[in-house]
């Protein structure tokens, strides 16, 4: 079956003959693929690397102030030293363990964050898509108005009053800017689908209202939820990477933004101890470009005319 | 006029007050929810810090009739709306008795000058690129050079500041590493002056163009593609217009009118990322301003500061909102 169609296929035309094979299940694509392997590389790295690497080195005064990673020198003229294989800070960090703690509490904060923006959205989506009326007024509103307010100047008021000491409270409060995208998006996906065939079937089939949501109509929002989650992760983590630059959030966790804080504040630029702030930088930027694939990725699972757009 | 009804007017400005409204209101919930008295706490933390405030007395006596203090909660939240809607912040505590809205005044110009001119740059290289990407006629190096300009989207532009101050201001010694003019220097209309707030704001302007317009080039390449395939190209070409005629007149401004929706939706992430971009350049703006003021734990200036900026970003949205069903008639405002 599967080759015979491959055959007329390839008779009416030849270059839309390769869509057909194995290779072309929409997730496999390759922006995806590099995207979770950059982003999954730093998961496994706080899941694996406490066991392999002392951990307790990330926090002040474990280890040598100012060292180089192995094979360059401080302004000073020291080596490396095999113990601190990326150097350590001027206040005896150790960049490696300090890494290996920050890069998933930076990741974490992100995906906590956008997780609870996601389950406002699909309750508020829901409930504005399918009941309309007054409450959908309401929460239409309230959407535009979060959308429009700069949610880093609130939080900066926020923390600089209310001092923040635990990443969950972090991610609360990022999540308070993280539900306005995937409620419209819901909003309009249900507002659609509410109309169609299959939709119309299980109502009159009288399957309950809930498992019309959750089981008719998820499975097909699962893309655009998915790239929504990742879109609300970076911009997340670009919140609390920001606020922790401008020295709030947490100030005893070892995170990337809190590590670069404490270089520039501490001249590291200056001092010419570009591991101090390159090596988190370099990390923080590995997740955003894996979690941009990850969503270019994703968008091109949702939007086939996109893949379409691609190939040519 | 084609779009732009009185009912999406009316929606457009009362989304603009209440974001206003609601601002306000979480600005003032702050200062209420924190722990203790919120003037002795930030008097106590600054002394302690600074080891001594001079006039601690005349501060917090300031302060605790600028708040109202004394009054009832409801009296206390209009006299505070009303002072923040006359932009009344009242005193800066490290810079006392100076008034925070005269630092924010002082600052403000900075920052409008820096987005003035990051803001087209971003527009039109974005824009430019999208449309050459998408172009049947762009030579082949070209439309491979493109996409690996691109690969700094997505990150914060704080972090792009950072690597180019220190690649190129640090180790290459081609541009300064902060301020937004030499050393020594007083703001004047000479070429020296000029030249010298050029020199400084090219890493800065840079650092947020680089991050951003990105997504302008695949927003335009879409919109490209899908006027590809209409009518009045297939028209166009068939006429024997020039090709670069074709593409200006007919393609790219059909395509870059829904790319300006782009901007009021982007504003939120330009004006955090400017904030930051000067916070660590030191530009003298109010990213540099709100940046101190966190440092210092001086609130008045951090709500001041803040809400001016919330309110320059609602204005933005509000008037790009408003704009633009007037140049893209085709536009439809019912729903969303």
């Amino acid at each position: 079956m599967g080759a015979a169609t491959g055959q007329t296929a390839s008779l009416a035309a030849p270059r839309k003959a390769g869509r057909l094979n194995r290779f072309d299940n929409p997730w496999l694509n390759i922006k995806l693929v590099v995207g979770v392997i950059m982003v999954g590389s730093i998961i496994l790295m706080g899941i694996f690397g406490p066991m392999l690497r002392d951990i307790d080195l990330a926090y002040v005064g474990r280890s040598p102030l100012n060292l180089p990673p192995v094979g360059f020198e401080n302004m000073r003229g020291e080596g490396g030293d095999p113990l601190h294989p990326l150097g350590t800070d001027n206040s005896g960090r150790d960049m490696l363990s300090l890494i290996i703690v920050g890069a998933p509490n930076s990741l974490l904060v992100g995906f906590v964050a956008a997780g609870f923006g996601m389950l406002g959205g699909i309750v508020l989506g829901f409930t504005s898509g399918f009941l309309g009326g007054t409450a959908d007024d309401i929460i239409r509103l309230s959407a535009d108005i979060t959308i429009t307010i700069p949610s880093l100047l609130v939080l900066i008021v926020i923390q600089s009053l209310i001092p923040v000491q635990s990443l969950l409270v972090m991610a609360v409060l990022l999540s308070l800017f993280a539900w306005p995208q995937p409620t419209r998006l819901i909003r309009a996906q249900v507002m659609s689908m509410r109309e169609s065939g299959y939709v119309k079937m299980a109502q009159l089939s009288g399957v309950p209202t809930s498992s019309i949501m959750f089981r008719e109509m998820m499975p097909n929002l699962l893309p655009y939820l998915a790239a929504s989650f990742i879109g609300n992760t970076t911009g997340s983590i670009l919140a609390a990477v920001g606020l922790e630059i401008l020295g709030l959030g947490p100030q005893r966790l070892p995170t990337l933004g809190r590590t670069i804080q404490n270089a520039i504040d501490n001249s590291g630029i200056l001092r010419d101890m570009w591991w101090w702030w390159g090596l988190p930088t370099i990390i923080l930027i590995v997740i955003f470009i894996g979690l941009l694939l990850i969503n270019l990725g994703l968008d091109e699972v949702a939007n086939p005319r996109l893949r379409k757009a691609t190939r040519q | 006029m084609g779009g732009l009804t009185l009912n999406y007017i009316i929606r457009r400005v009362v989304i603009f007050l209440l974001t206003i409204w609601v601002s306000i209101t979480i600005i003032f919930l702050v200062a209420r929810l924190a722990p203790g008295d919120p003037i002795s706490a930030m008097v106590a933390q600054a002394s302690a810090s600074m080891g001594v405030v001079e006039n601690q007395d005349a501060i917090i006596e300031g302060w605790k009739e600028y708040f109202g203090l004394n009054d009832p909660i409801p009296v206390q939240y209009v006299k505070f709306l009303g002072n923040l809607l006359t932009f009344n912040f009242g005193p800066s505590l490290i810079a006392f008795p100076a008034q925070v809205n005269e630092l924010i005044a002082r600052a403000l110009p900075w920052s409008i000058g820096l987005g003035l001119v990051t803001l087209p740059l971003i527009f039109f290289i974005g824009n430019l690129f999208g449309a050459l990407l998408a172009w049947r006629r762009t030579p082949g190096p070209l439309k491979a050079f493109i996409p690996m300009t691109m690969i700094f989207t997505s990150l914060p532009s704080v972090l792009a500041g950072l690597v180019f101050i220190f690649v190129f201001a640090f180790r290459m010694k081609l541009f300064p590493i902060s301020g937004p003019f030499g050393r020594g220097m007083q703001p004047s209309f000479t070429i020296e002056f000029i030249s010298s707030l050029i020199h400084h704001g090219i890493l800065p302007v840079a650092s947020l163009v680089i991050v951003s317009f990105g997504f302008w080039t695949l927003g335009m390449r879409g919109m490209m593609v899908t006027t590809e395939g209409e009518d009045y190209m297939t028209l166009a070409d068939a006429k024997g217009l020039p090709p670069f005629y074709v593409l200006y007149r007919y393609q790219v401004r059909n395509a870059i009118l829904p790319q300006v929706t782009a901007l009021a939706i982007a504003l939120r992430t330009l004006v955090a990322g400017q904030i930051l971009v000067e916070a660590i350049f030191s530009y003298r703006g109010i990213g540099t301003l709100i940046y101190t003021s966190i440092r210092n734990q001086d609130y008045n200036t951090i709500q001041g500061t803040s809400f001016v900026v919330i309110l320059f970003t609602a204005v933005s949205v509000l008037v790009i909102d408003l704009i633009y069903p007037l140049i893209d008639p085709r536009i439809s405002l019912e729903g969303n």
